[in-house]
């Protein structure tokens, strides 16, 4: 009798401490992980809300499929299309825009295809395809990798040959292939800003609007995944559309440059 | 060479700061590897005797794909375990998907062929030894079993220790299962992945030689602990 009272009083207490932190997983790109924004955000979120937040760390297309089979809580990932069809599909209640980053094409500093001189975005990269500079590509279905495929669609090139690297990796291990081969990349300016082995590597364009890269929080939809934390999720939703994120995203900057601009509207 | 320096460096610094994100991953490693040896030797050890004592119609296939299973692409172990723990999957009512728990799943999976494996064959050589020894005493199988696995046991410890082994060092199941969550499901092995990507060698070498140097010291100690290969005993 006096076991079976002590088991329940300490299985209570286990239930108490787990409740008390309400945990909430929400997958992220790997673009936002490495621009080190998130050490910034996740320790105010955990005391203005009491959310500690999980990051699960994957691409763009990963984060979604995570999001669909009810996995975590909710996604915060840049992929214009695949977010509406995600929301169609009923997999996420709404789409909320957050903030903004923009796109830069790096190479070797010699800049052997010339790239640096163009004006547009579509340019540089025609002129990374005719002198057949070597090009890492994402290659993971990721939304830095979309948002590539999309440019080398718009400028009328289908990339392939030796020079077209697809390497299947993060944005990191990406950048380090880059670094390795002496070779263009498309990168985030946060993952390229954090990024600590560039070798050779120098910033080569940036600036045209069509590199621009809009983040967007998903909360997953609770009719079809009843488990899913749906108020913490909500709660996160108003802190990340708040003043106090904007000071903080806004704030946020490495060798001087502000990486992220808030443009989530109220409402 | 100055990365490997500046890694050596670097892990000096974490160990002698007790680095407190250091603390928390080398022990979140222990957990689940020793964990997972523990769940694997109990499966294992007994299974490899049993195998070894045992004649049976299958027993040449089963130890065949016993053998097989010790290459087990981990990779692959982790999918199919996420793919059955996801909340889609047949297992997901549990919520155990990026926890510890289903970490140690995996590796279970991975390194219970492993001891399995290798136990058996200590074993059988020691049968053959006490085979009639153990018959002419009218020994039941369990009775059998049961003194074989003790006076094997220092055969036996290499056997988990090899699964310990395999298990420290993975990364490919237990990215896939844990997600490398920080604080939570973040071990040393899915700590160098991530400091890789993010170009930090110095750091990813640190950790990678207080992997190594956590290895050899488990090995000692469970070596001094059972009083293995000392002079006096060989």
């Amino acid at each position: 009798m006096r076991l079976k009272t002590l088991v329940l009083s300490l299985s209570a207490l286990f239930f108490a401490i787990a409740a008390s932190a309400e945990d909430l997983k929400m997958a992220v790109t790997t673009s936002f992980a490495n621009s080190g924004l998130a050490e910034i955000l996740l320790p105010q979120i955990e005391a203005d809300t009491g959310i500690n937040v999980q990051l699960l760390i994957v691409g763009t297309g990963q984060a979604l499929k995570l999001g669909e089979a009810g996995d975590v809580d909710a996604v915060l990932v840049h992929a214009r299309a695949a977010e509406d069809a995600f929301v169609a599909a009923g997999n996420a209640t709404h789409r909320r825009e957050i903030m903004y980053n923009d796109f830069i094409i790096v190479g070797p500093s010699g800049d052997p295809a010339g790239a640096g001189a163009a004006h547009k975005a579509t340019e540089a990269l025609t002129a990374i395809a005719t002198a057949k500079a070597p090009f890492v590509s994402r290659g993971d279905d990721s939304g830095t990798h979309k948002a590539e495929l999309a440019l080398w669609k718009a400028a009328g090139i289908v990339p392939a040959g030796a020079w077209y690297k697809a390497v299947g990796a993060g944005m990191g291990a990406a950048l380090n292939t880059a670094a390795g081969l002496d070779a263009y990349i498309l990168s985030d300016r946060a993952s390229w800003l954090n990024f600590a082995n560039k070798g050779d590597l120098v910033l080569i364009f940036e600036g045209d609007p069509a590199l621009f890269n809009q983040y967007a929080y998903l909360p997953i939809n609770p009719q079809k995944q009843p488990h899913v934390k749906a108020e913490a999720a909500r709660k996160l939703e108003d802190w990340l559309t708040s003043d106090r994120a904007r000071e903080l995203i806004e704030g946020y900057k490495l060798d001087g440059q502000q990486l992220f601009t808030f443009n989530a509207v109220a409402q | 060479m100055n990365d490997i320096l500046k890694g050596l460096r670097e892990a000096a610094r974490l160990v002698a700061s007790f680095d407190a994100d250091l603390v928390e991953i080398t022990a979140r490693s222990l957990e689940v590897s020793l964990g997972a040896t523990v769940v694997a030797s109990a499966i294992g050890l007994p299974f490899g005797a049993w195998l070894a004592v045992n004649r049976f119609k299958m027993r040449r296939i089963v130890i065949a794909l016993l053998n097989a299973l010790m290459g087990l692409p981990p990779v692959v172990v982790g999918l199919i375990v996420y793919v059955l723990f996801s909340r889609a999957g047949p297992l997901g009512v549990f919520g155990l998907l990026f926890t510890p728990t289903v970490m140690v799943i995996a590796q279970v999976i991975i390194i219970t062929p492993i001891i399995a494996s290798i136990s058996h064959q200590a074993i059988r050589e020691l049968w053959a030894d006490y085979h009639d020894l153990l018959i002419s005493l009218n020994a039941t199988r369990l009775q059998r079993i049961k003194a074989l696995l003790w006076d094997g046991r220092r055969a036996l410890l290499t056997a988990s220790l090899a699964g310990f082994g395999r298990a420290i060092g993975e990364v490919g199941a237990i990215i896939i299962v844990g997600g490398n969550i920080d604080h939570a499901t973040r071990v040393l092995t899915t700590a160098i992945t991530l400091e890789t990507g993010k170009g930090d060698f110095a750091l990813a070498l640190a950790l990678g030689f207080v992997l190594i140097a956590l290895a050899i010291t488990v090995n000692l100690t469970l070596h001094m602990l059972t009083r293995t290969e000392r002079e006096s005993r060989w």
